[in-house]
């Protein structure tokens, strides 16, 4: 299956194989379609996972992973993209709608936006939290200070 | 005069709905609510007593366990696992320590390997028997809440024995087990299978056939094995929807394919079928626990890993059948003694974000039972 999508798409995509988990590296621009075609034309009906990887000394500094599962032929994949700090990932919610919570947690633990997703808000931390703590620049004692010190009224959640 | 053409030039249009729908009503549940099984909370927009529609609003028991991950050392980070789904806490850890030992490229010996199906296979059982003792207990039914309490009981005993403690056990290392079996462990889980299954039949009396738990629970809450596909929903909510799907066959971890054992399904998807399919999977369990201990082998309990653990870069996706449903590691290394990036995907989480669709046309008194029937645990959907 990779090798045709080599053929058909050529340098976007890179098929790559560790510890005998199937992945590939796919060019940000060609994330849409093939996230489709998987779906759609390789079965691959369930999305088991949406996660991102920080790598902030690297020019793209995110990875984005998809993690997706085919019932019919009891076979995974992943799919890992890179981006830029900013950049936005289009939203899988139209193709799994389990993508739902999955890509609202990424944008509340790293701070990238999902293109197209229905209600792109926090949704373990609160509302109004500054900063993406998965990020690998946010200390792990780090915190909100200000929100802390309105809502919870003390100084410090330390 | 007033005919429509002189009120025309207010350009007045009919509003689709009218300014205040006296029938509509948003409700809050939780977070603080004894029905929610722990910190939830629920917006529900009603229409009199039926579900329009609602939200979660969730997060309030997260701690960042990711977080942690990335600023401990492969091994420090085992016991965080636990608290995850702390009444599934074994299976956390089976997990985690699968994931890691695939990154290091080691694998359990036998003997540890069957020990960790008999302890996980347990806390299967255990997180079963919490599961019907609360949500019967939402339901209205009290005593199988006592009936399970005191079996679970047994099995924390066993834990307690074998490792000090009882939820939070942290039973498993990178590598196999930290400890051999105290004496005497295997005719105890033997007596404990003896004792256990005619207290599967006892549940089934007090609920199968019970009047006010079937019209409570039959046609409730149902969801189609299409839907559960498409919101990634697992473990026995999709079993009950008609999906012949477990991990433990699908793609067999630990030593599961030694075992015999079936994938107990239903096919309507509801409340009442979920009840089913987990009264089953406690049977399979038994039975799977029964082979593990006949055939426990002898041997060494821990495989030859490193005192200081660097497994090599690259990345591994592995997941377990929890309890919930499938749990997930993504972990990223890089070559040094801490993970660089701990994903979990934890079963309830997802399995929570079905609620919506499930109680849509319900009543209210419903949505506590659907709740209860998607078996979730805050502390894994929050982390």
């Amino acid at each position: 299956m990779i090798t045709k999508f080599k053929s058909t798409y050529g340098s976007g995509i890179e098929p790559l194989t560790y510890a005998g988990q199937n992945y590939m590296v796919v060019d940000r621009s060609m994330i849409p379609e093939i996230l489709q075609i998987l779906r759609n034309e390789e079965q691959f009906d369930y999305c088991v996972d949406i996660t991102a990887v920080h790598y902030p000394k690297r020019e793209k500094q995110f990875d984005v992973v998809w993690v997706l599962y085919s019932y019919s032929r009891n076979e995974r994949i992943r799919v890992k993209t890179q981006i830029l700090d900013g950049e936005s990932v289009p939203s899988s919610v139209p193709i799994w709608a389990a993508a739902n919570w999955l890509e609202r947690e990424v944008f509340d633990m790293f701070g990238i936006k999902f293109d197209g997703h229905p209600d792109m808000k926090r949704i373990l931390l609160p509302e109004g939290w500054k900063g993406y703590p998965l990020r690998k620049d946010y200390g792990i004692l780090q915190q909100d200070n200000e929100w802390v010190q309105i809502n919870l009224g003390i100084e410090s959640g330390q | 005069m007033t005919d429509s053409n002189t009120l025309a030039h207010l350009d007045l249009e009919t509003p689709e709905k009218p300014f205040l729908d006296a029938n509509e009503l948003v409700i809050n549940m939780g977070p603080q609510h004894p029905a929610t099984h722990g910190v939830l909370r629920v917006i529900l927009r009603l229409d009199g007593e039926k579900v329009l529609g609602l939200e979660c609003v969730i997060g309030y028991l997260h701690r960042g366990v990711e977080k942690i991950g990335e600023h401990r050392t492969y091994t420090m980070f085992n016991p965080y696992v636990d608290r995850m789904d702390y009444v599934a806490a074994v299976s956390n850890g089976l997990g985690y320590c699968e994931t890691v030992e695939k990154l290091l490229h080691v694998e359990a010996p036998p003997r540890a390997q069957y020990v960790r199906v008999i302890l996980t296979e347990l806390n299967r059982l255990a997180s079963h028997q919490l599961w019907l003792g609360t949500h019967a207990l939402d339901i209205g039914a009290i005593t199988p809440l006592f009936y399970t309490f005191r079996d679970r009981e047994e099995i924390l005993k066993i834990y307690e024995k074998y490792c000090g403690a009882r939820l939070t056990t942290h039973a498993f290392r990178i590598g196999g087990l930290q400890y051999e079996t105290y004496n005497g462990f295997e005719r105890e889980v033997k007596n404990f299978l003896s004792f256990f299954r005619p207290k599967i039949d006892e549940y089934e009396e007090l609920l199968t056939t019970n009047r006010i738990w079937v019209e409570r629970t039959k046609n409730v809450g149902i969801i189609s094995a299409k839907d559960c596909i498409a919101l990634g929903v697992t473990g026995p909510v999709l079993r009950a929807s008609g999906v012949k799907w477990d991990l433990r066959k699908a793609q067999p971890y630990a030593n599961y394919k030694n075992f015999d054992f079936d994938i107990p399904t239903c096919q309507n998807g509801d409340t009442y079928d979920r009840y089913l399919v987990r009264m089953a999977e406690m049977r399979q369990s038994v039975r799977i626990i029964e082979q593990a201990i006949e055939g426990l082998p002898e041997g060494p309990v821990m495989a030859k890993v490193p005192k200081v653990m660097k497994p090599p870069a690259g990345e591994i996706y592995h997941s377990i059948e929890a309890p919930k449903g499938e749990l997930g590691y993504f972990i990223v290394s890089d070559g040094s003694t801490q993970p660089y990036r701990v994903r979990v995907r934890p079963p309830s989480f997802v399995n929570l974000q079905a609620l919506d669709l499930m109680c849509r046309g319900q009543l209210v008194a419903d949505v506590i039972a659907v709740i209860g029937t998607l078996d979730i645990v805050l502390g894994e959907v929050d982390r």
